[in-house]
């Protein structure tokens, strides 16, 4: 088995009602426009990637460009119109009714955008709600699910309705019960998206916070290019269909691959996001006496850096010289053009 | 010129306006013409021409096809009537074991499943019945009569009213709170001492028959049509017809296959009250977030799961209010059913309108409204009511009501044997207070009658002659003066210039079945009724709505008062009306206008209401006044549900023209009140139906064409 946990290969989905035949004649050359002139319209266009085990992919799009779909094409909650998929290794689309649901009670968990929760249940019947649909005895469920209540910080909050819960409360309880059948595979529909800017930036701390301690493989949706930076391994821009550029943070911010990925890279505070090692020079000549982790974020070291006159070294966590960094280069990174990362 | 061509519907218009008179004055009335009078079905006339189709000779006056149309489909109602007697009386003859006589009997099929559902109902009501107001016959069925005269003692005892008020005063409490459990109370105490327990406890047991197993039904069609496309695209028009057809009519063929009584009526009363609980459900279903029923699809849910523990309970505000509406209909119907020898209150109140003791009329008539009302409110409150968290509290605050009601029940049934020695040799009032020995206040009603009749007797002849002479005569004279040629021309016309040539074609084919009916004429003469009190209704409601927008309470407190004399039966409109008119036209259009004019209100105000606040507040900051707010801001965004009440007021104006019969009127109505008491009138009785339905459904299909274009201009859809 390879390291990858979900893995895509040439994922289309095509809505209407000759998108498979339309989809065989294009011969993996899909061009929305033609599409759309014969009543079809494509949702994803040839997604081809990987996730790796405990990493967070988080996939970036306005509203349209098809990142919806795509999470539910691997979920499976609409069927893919051609490519494959594998999930640690299974041929996805390739499972029956029973395989299926056997995959999402163990394997699976989702949070959406609108909570989704069960108007008539509590919030611990919530969160115990799919592993009662497992067959698990009641009360083992109702434990399981008080841990979970823990877990996200509602403890109190239990026997409350989903109505008696403010918004941020309720995303609580829709990512304890995705939690709740401890999945491998974590799919997060813009999951904070509903939420006011202050709450948002609560639940993302704790999101970080959970993701620490549980290291799941996660797909993450988001609308927002800065939740994209902040929470992801690697982020996937999506446009139309297609996805434009799938790289970590820093390389996206450093080089847009296209146009459109420019354009959210722009207003970027480039200090914030960036890390000493994504602007650091190989070579370790003529170093002065200050030395800096490589991890650092540059905004947070820019200070001691900039006042010195000699360049700067880097070191790694075991204290080893990588590389160095000249204040200039800081200066460039910050207020220079837009391709100072080469 | 300019104007037409900037308006090229006006024109269009104006041309089908010019053909319809053109073809009015073109073509004569024949002079063999005659309004058919008689019943042409069950008299023979020398004057009448025969035709013969599919083996049924069907009898009918020369007609002039332009002038109207030969009844072409004369032979539905024969061919109808006789399927349905082979059906029932020779189709599939098959051997079946009787266990009275011990020996096999061959009866046909269809005839053996009417016997044995008519039983199985039968049985369900005398069952709840008897839990209510005692008897013996649950015992009966389980034994036989000999045992019964064996042991006299063997007899359900029936609830004393005591427990059966406390019980509706607790549920009332447990779903709604203080008021409506005092209502509950009153409504209860009042049925008791006025005597009309007992026709109130058989109407509420029929009810409780009818109710559970209609919306069982109701249920598991709604939810085959929300999974299955196919079974929905086949029950749809079905239940259009269904939901346009007046319940007067589709009591007739139950008659021919289950007989009278109440199994007849419980079994037709299903018929009726299932097609808007599956409406409901697949509404409420379809309403359930998409996001939720992912949500149970990643909790690995199976087909079976998704339906039961989250669409059904997400969907569970929409599907009780399905159950209301299954109520309220199966309360209506329980009314109407008196017509084929029902038990209850309707029974009585058809008693006392024949006899036109009005009195007596109006005591039902309050009941009957007093516990549609209440009816009405509890299962509303049941749809409303959210559930509470239980968890933390002890067995005795859990079980708090039915500790209550068992409490209840063991003082009732003490009071009512304290009872026996406290009436000794009279009635046991703690028990059962009978029919003649409560309050009865039918001679002061009656006095009242005729003192209005005595004092006010020459203003409203005068009114009524007015109306007759000056208005209904010359308008029924128009109508009928219509080539039906004209007629199909004006409404297909005016179907293709709102919707289109689909909507062309279905017009067409609605009308050209009632055309070639044998009732065409009958047919105007509903329509003209039903066209009159749409008019005054729709004026009336427009107003009172538009007025009583004005201010927010009144506006609540119109609604209000829609909301509970919608709930009334029918039927309960006549009582009233006939009190002050007697027995005319004017007292069924009396009856017609006050009915209709409740949706034409209730969809004013919720038309205006439904208009954005945001536009509101952009209209006064544009600085119009009141008056210019109304006609260039609230009138054309609410116009289109507008349009939508006069849908409703044209349904519920049919409905009532057509019980309006029971007053006599010469319209279908007359027909299917005459097709009641005919043993070969099932054919006739449904032809009939369909007939009012269809007209319902031409208006429906232009008026909803109409709406749908409307919304989308203005982006409400």
């Amino acid at each position: 088995m390879s390291d990858a946990v979900i893995k895509c290969e040439s994922v289309y989905k095509i809505f209407g009602e000759n998108a498979k035949k339309m989809l065989q004649e294009a011969n993996g050359n899909v061009d929305a426009k033609t599409f759309q002139e014969n009543g079809c319209i494509v949702g994803v266009n040839n997604a081809s990637f990987e996730v790796a085990k405990g990493e967070m992919l988080v996939v970036m799009g306005l509203s349209g460009s098809g990142k919806s779909t795509l999470l539910r094409c691997i979920s499976r909650l609409t069927e893919a119109t051609g490519g494959k998929i594998f999930i640690e290794g299974q041929d996805l689309l390739k499972l029956n009714n029973k395989e299926l649901i056997n995959l999402r009670r163990n394997k699976m968990g989702m949070v959406f955008q609108s909570f989704a929760l069960l108007p008539h249940k509590t919030v611990v019947e919530n969160i115990a709600f799919p592993l009662q649909i497992k067959g698990i005895k009641t009360e083992d469920t109702i434990n399981k699910a008080m841990e979970m209540v823990k877990l996200v910080g509602l403890d109190g909050r239990e026997n409350y309705f989903p109505r008696e819960l403010s918004g941020g409360q309720q995303q609580r309880v829709g990512i304890a019960r995705s939690l709740a059948v401890e999945p491998d595979i974590w799919f997060l529909d813009e999951p904070f998206s509903a939420l006011d800017p202050l709450i948002r930036k609560e639940m993302q701390d704790e999101f970080l916070r959970l993701q620490e301690q549980l290291k799941k493989t996660i797909m993450f949706i988001t609308h927002d290019f800065d939740e994209a930076l902040k929470l992801a391994d690697r982020i996937a821009i999506m446009k139309d269909g297609l996805i434009e550029q799938l790289d970590t943070p820093a390389k996206i911010v450093l080089n847009p691959a296209t146009e459109y990925v420019r354009k959210f890279t722009e207003e970027v505070p480039r200090e914030k996001v960036l890390l000493i090692e994504d602007v650091m020079d190989k070579s370790t000549d003529g170093i002065g006496d200050l030395k800096v982790l490589k991890d650092e974020v540059i905004e947070n070291v820019a200070e001691k850096i900039l006042t010195q006159e000699k360049t700067v070294g880097v070191i790694d966590d075991k204290n080893n010289l990588i590389g160095s960094i000249n204040p200039s280069k800081i200066i460039n990174t910050v207020f220079g053009g837009r391709r100072n990362g080469d | 010129m300019e104007i037409l061509k900037k308006y090229p519907k006006l024109f269009q218009w104006l041309f089908l306006l010019i053909t319809f008179f053109a073809l009015c004055f073109a073509i004569d009335v024949p002079e063999t013409y005659k309004f058919i009078r008689g019943q042409a079905e069950f008299v023979r006339d020398p004057n009448q021409s025969t035709y013969v189709f599919l083996g049924k000779e069907v009898r009918y006056y020369a007609f002039d096809v332009f002038w109207r149309l030969p009844p072409l489909l004369g032979w539905l109602p024969i061919w109808i009537n006789d399927s349905l007697f082979f059906l029932m009386n020779e189709w599939m003859p098959l051997e079946f074991w009787n266990e009275d006589t011990q020996e096999f009997k061959t009866r046909p099929l269809l005839l053996e499943v009417s016997r044995k559902l008519t039983f199985f109902m039968t049985f369900l009501i005398e069952l709840i019945r008897e839990i209510l107001i005692g008897g013996i016959n649950t015992i009966v069925t389980f034994t036989g009569w000999d045992w019964i005269s064996d042991n006299p003692w063997a007899e359900l005892p029936g609830l004393p009213w005591t427990i059966v008020t406390a019980g509706a005063v607790l549920l009332s409490y447990h779903l709604s709170g203080r008021g409506l459990a005092l209502f509950a109370g009153l409504t209860m105490v009042y049925i008791s001492i006025f005597g009309q327990w007992k026709p109130s406890m058989q109407t509420l047991s029929f009810i409780l028959v009818a109710a559970p197993l209609s919306f069982m039904f109701g249920l598991g069609l709604g939810i085959a049509a929300f999974r299955n496309k196919r079974v929905e695209k086949a029950l749809y028009p079905i239940l259009l017809v269904m939901q346009t057809m007046p319940q007067y009519a589709v009591l007739v063929p139950a008659m021919v296959l289950f007989g009278v009584g109440d199994h007849a009526a419980v079994i037709i009363t299903m018929v009726v009250a299932i097609p808007p609980m599956i409406l409901l459900t697949i509404l409420g279903l379809r309403a359930v977030p998409p996001e939720v029923i992912e949500a149970g699809k990643m909790s690995g849910c199976n087909n079976w799961q998704l339906m039961f523990k989250v669409l059904i309970p997400t969907a569970r505000r929409d599907i009780l209010i399905g159950v209301n509406q299954v109520i309220m209909v199966c309360f209506s119907m329980a009314v109407i059913s008196a017509f084929i020898a029902a038990k209850g209150l309707g029974y009585n109140l058809l008693l006392a309108l024949n006899r036109l003791d009005i009195g007596l009329a109006l005591e039902a008539g309050l009941c009957i409204s007093l516990i549609a009302i209440l009816l009405d409110k509890m299962s509303l409150a049941w749809a409303n009511k959210q559930e509470d968290y239980f968890g933390n509290l002890t067995f005795i605050q859990r079980n708090k009501n039915i500790l209550f009601f068992v409490g209840t029940v063991i003082i009732g049934i003490v009071l009512a044997y304290i009872g026996t020695y406290l009436f000794k040799g009279t009635h046991n009032y703690l028990f059962e207070v009978p029919h003649n020995k409560g309050i009865s206040t039918a001679d002061f009603w009656n006095r009242g009658v005729d003192w209005i009749f005595d004092t006010f007797f020459v203003y409203i002849k005068a009114f009524n002659t007015w109306l007759i002479q000056d208005v209904l005569q010359p308008m029924r004279a128009l109508y009928l003066r219509m080539p039906a040629i004209a007629t199909i021309v004006l409404v297909v016309g005016a179907g293709y210039l709102i919707g289109g040539i689909r909507s062309a074609l279905i017009v067409c084919g609605l009308t050209l079945f009632i055309a070639l009916s044998p009732w065409w004429d009958r047919a105007l003469v509903t329509t003209y009724m039903a066209t009159f009190g749409v008019i005054v209704s729709c004026t009336i409601g427009f107003i009172v709505g538009t007025l009583s927008f004005q201010n927010k309470h009144t506006a609540s407190f119109m609604l209000g008062v829609c909301d509970i004399f919608q709930t009334f039966p029918s039927f309960v409109y006549l009582i009233p009306v006939m009190m002050l008119f007697g027995i005319t036209d004017t007292s069924v259009l009396i009856a017609v206008i006050v009915y209709a004019t409740i949706p034409a209100t209730r969809y004013t105000i919720e038309g205006l209401r439904s208009v954005p606040a945001g536009l509101h507040d952009a209209a006064t900051m544009s600085g119009v006044n009141k008056f210019q707010r109304l006609t260039k801001i609230e009138f054309p965004l609410a116009f289109p549900h507008m349009m939508l009440g006069i849908n409703q007021t044209i349904v519920f104006a049919l409905f009532m023209v057509i019980i309006g019969a029971f007053i006599g009127t010469e319209d279908l109505g007359q027909y299917i009140l005459k097709a009641l008491s005919d043993k070969n009138g099932a054919g006739i009785g449904l032809t009939l139906g369909i007939c009012v339905a269809f007209i319902a459904l031409i208006f429906d299909n232009l008026i909803r064409s109409w709406v749908e274009k409307r919304k989308k201009h203005l982006g409400i859809a």
